[in-house]
């Protein structure tokens, strides 16, 4: 393969991927708000919230290897960011959000005060989140804890977490978490319009999430941190410190997964420990493997289709949705290790959409590493 | 080939592993511009002797000194920086990466954090030398998986030369490796000695013969011998350590 057919063959496909992401905003930004109920929109929306968190463990999963079952606390960390400030727009300054009167709180705790800006809160969203696991990940990468011991690192803190959050009734709310929120920054989360104008800030969100992984994934940083996935030990012999490498991918996925959060709580309009405790936590690995862990559309598709599935199953036959979400990870890990997204390109490749062309025609096999019989790198690298 | 100033200093060196010694009071030094041979048979301590200088290994006395700097307790990135890179006896590339990206991973480690998150235009100029010294020009786009054992360590070596090391450390590199595709990487290894230091552990007494000018013997953990491979071979201090152990596969390889 010449290197002018490179650049033609990576010219049109770069098209081709501008393209459907075109297709996919117009879909998001025109055709749903048009066809959809205000109930329907909101449910997408949420769904749109979950992906970015998907994106995000993508990064960190699927592309750096750090298989963390704990994103849940960042969701977490955001959306009460998020929702604190909600609940004092809510209430008004001078007063106390309802649960803090019922627990007998006379003054607003030092702790809720800053979060009466809307400039403090919504970028700690982001950034509380990222700080958190920049300083953990710096912690424990550091000693080398990987694999499945970092997994279960991430599941206890997120265990952990979702206790502390309970146990401080006071403060955030325990178990019933942050309630009725009904208004944004002065608009009426009841009002349609309203509510249509945040889905548009949850899909641009989404593509700007989207975008910024991208360009992530694609840079020589994203090659650095494959190669410290699939060889850690390799990597610091070539001069690079990879708990640095990782630490960076750990928080921008938390970072991600708290912007995630921030969104969520105004979209939904509760957040509560239920919603990011140990099990919620372990779902939005599942969204990435469904989908496809290694590529990011497939993070996205698998979010949305779960959650669809989700909702359409449980509408139908409630209770059932558990099982059926066990048998597809099931199945998932058994037959199709990459996903829906490493299906779509084993059916390419056999169709010969995207047969690559080689050097001087002659055939040269496909690495084994990305065949599909290989179940053993579904573990917890 | 003139011989600098010792650039590897390494005295009374001492590895531990529970109670075994692995290496056991050595005394090793490595002049600038070497191509030296590391001897031995199985369980001489040669890769351990790599591990302690690379840092993968702490040993438990002894010193290490590179160009004047103490390598002891400096991890391992930090070593490289300093302008030491080593191979494995089992190829390490990254698979799922084309060779040009090994490569290119490899030229940007000193790189800071930001500027890596640039995408890669084009192709670095060092990166395009190595390509074609190692003689995978026409792989570049292809992943590294599909490279046959040999070019795997081929593209190691090239890995190391966009590094710019002072110091290339090789563990067996040419082990597996087809007759020819032996001759082909000694010839580069003495087109890479040219301007840098190469110290190589190899087991193959024909290929050292052919490419080796100093060789060092190791046996359990000390320095049995050093010199011309031709004194070294005629040592029968040197013909023992071979010859007594009949075990050993590798024993089999004539010595003289």
């Amino acid at each position: 393969m010449s290197i002018a057919s490179i650049r033609k063959d990576s010219t049109r496909s770069a098209w081709i991927r501008r393209g459907t992401f075109l297709a996919i905003g117009l879909l998001l930004l025109v055709v749903a708000p048009a066809l959809l109920s205000g109930f329907r929109l909101a449910l997408l929306g949420k769904y749109l919230c979950f992906a970015i968190v998907a994106i995000g463990i993508d990064i960190a999963w699927g592309y750096g290897g750090m298989l963390t079952l704990g994103q849940g606390v960042f969701f977490g960390l955001g959306a009460y960011c998020m929702g604190m400030m909600l609940k004092l727009q809510e209430v008004g300054p001078g007063r106390l959000p309802d649960f803090m009167a019922w627990s007998g709180i006379r003054e607003l705790p030092t702790l809720w005060k800053p979060f009466y800006s809307a400039w403090f809160a919504i970028p700690a969203a982001i950034l509380v989140p990222m700080a958190v696991a920049a300083a953990l990940g710096a912690a424990v990468f550091r000693r080398r804890v990987r694999g499945p011991y970092f997994a279960i690192m991430s599941q206890a803190l997120v265990a952990a977490f979702a206790v502390l959050l309970v146990g401080q009734q006071a403060l955030t709310g325990g178990t019933n978490g942050l309630t009725n929120i009904t208004r944004i920054l002065g608009y009426d989360l009841n009002n349609t319009a309203n509510r249509r104008g945040l889905y548009f800030v949850a899909v641009l969100c989404l593509g700007a999430t989207y975008l910024l992984a991208r360009q992530v994934v694609q840079s020589r940083y994203g090659r650095v941190l494959m190669a410290v996935r699939d060889r850690e030990d390799r990597v610091r012999f070539l001069g690079y410190n990879p708990t640095i490498i990782k630490v960076v991918a750990f928080s921008l996925s938390a970072g991600m997964a708290g912007l995630a959060g921030a969104l969520f709580v105004p979209t939904v309009g509760i957040i509560s420990p239920a919603t990011i405790g140990v099990v919620p936590s372990i779902e939005m690995v599942i969204w990435v493997a469904l989908g496809g862990r290694g590529t990011l559309i497939g993070a996205v598709i698998g979010a949305v289709l779960v959650n669809l599935a989700k909702t359409s199953l449980s509408e139908a036959y409630p209770g059932g949705w558990l099982y059926l979400q066990g048998l597809l990870f099931v199945v998932v890990i058994a037959f199709a290790p990459k996903g829906l997204a490493g299906l779509a390109k084993l059916f390419k490749r056999r169709t010969g959409i995207a047969g690559q062309p080689q050097t001087d025609g002659s055939t040269v096999a496909e690495p084994p590493s990305t065949g599909i019989a290989e179940p053993a790198r579904i573990s917890a690298k | 080939m003139t011989l600098g100033q010792s650039l590897l200093e390494i005295r009374g060196l001492q590895v531990d592993f529970e109670g075994f010694k692995a290496i056991d009071g050595l005394d090793f030094d490595v002049f600038e511009g070497e191509l030296r041979f590391l001897i031995g048979p199985n369980g001489a301590g040669k890769t351990t002797l790599i591990d302690a200088i690379t840092g993968l290994v702490t040993p438990s006395a002894g010193s290490v000194d590179f160009a004047g700097r103490n390598l002891l307790l400096r991890r391992e990135f930090e070593i490289v920086r300093l302008g030491i890179g080593r191979t494995f006896q089992k190829a390490n590339v990254f698979e799922e990466l084309t060779v040009l990206e090994n490569l290119d991973l490899a030229a940007n480690f000193r790189q800071p954090l930001r500027k890596l998150f640039k995408r890669r235009h084009g192709v670095l100029p060092e990166v395009d030398e190595s390509l074609t010294t190692i003689g995978l020009s026409e792989y570049a786009e292809q992943p590294a998986g599909v490279l046959s054992h040999g070019q795997k360590q081929w593209l190691e070596i090239g890995m190391l030369l966009v590094q710019d090391p002072q110091l290339l450390l090789l563990d067996e590199p040419v082990a597996g490796m087809s007759k020819t595709e032996r001759t082909k990487t000694g010839a580069l290894l003495q087109q890479i000695a040219k301007t840098r230091t190469l110290v190589v552990i190899e087991h193959d007494m024909d290929f050292v013969r052919r490419f080796a000018s100093k060789v060092t013997v190791m046996h359990e953990g000390k320095l049995l011998k050093e010199g011309a491979v031709a004194d070294v071979q005629a040592d029968p201090l040197v013909q023992e350590v071979y010859l007594g152990r009949a075990h050993d596969r590798r024993t089999q390889e004539p010595v003289q």
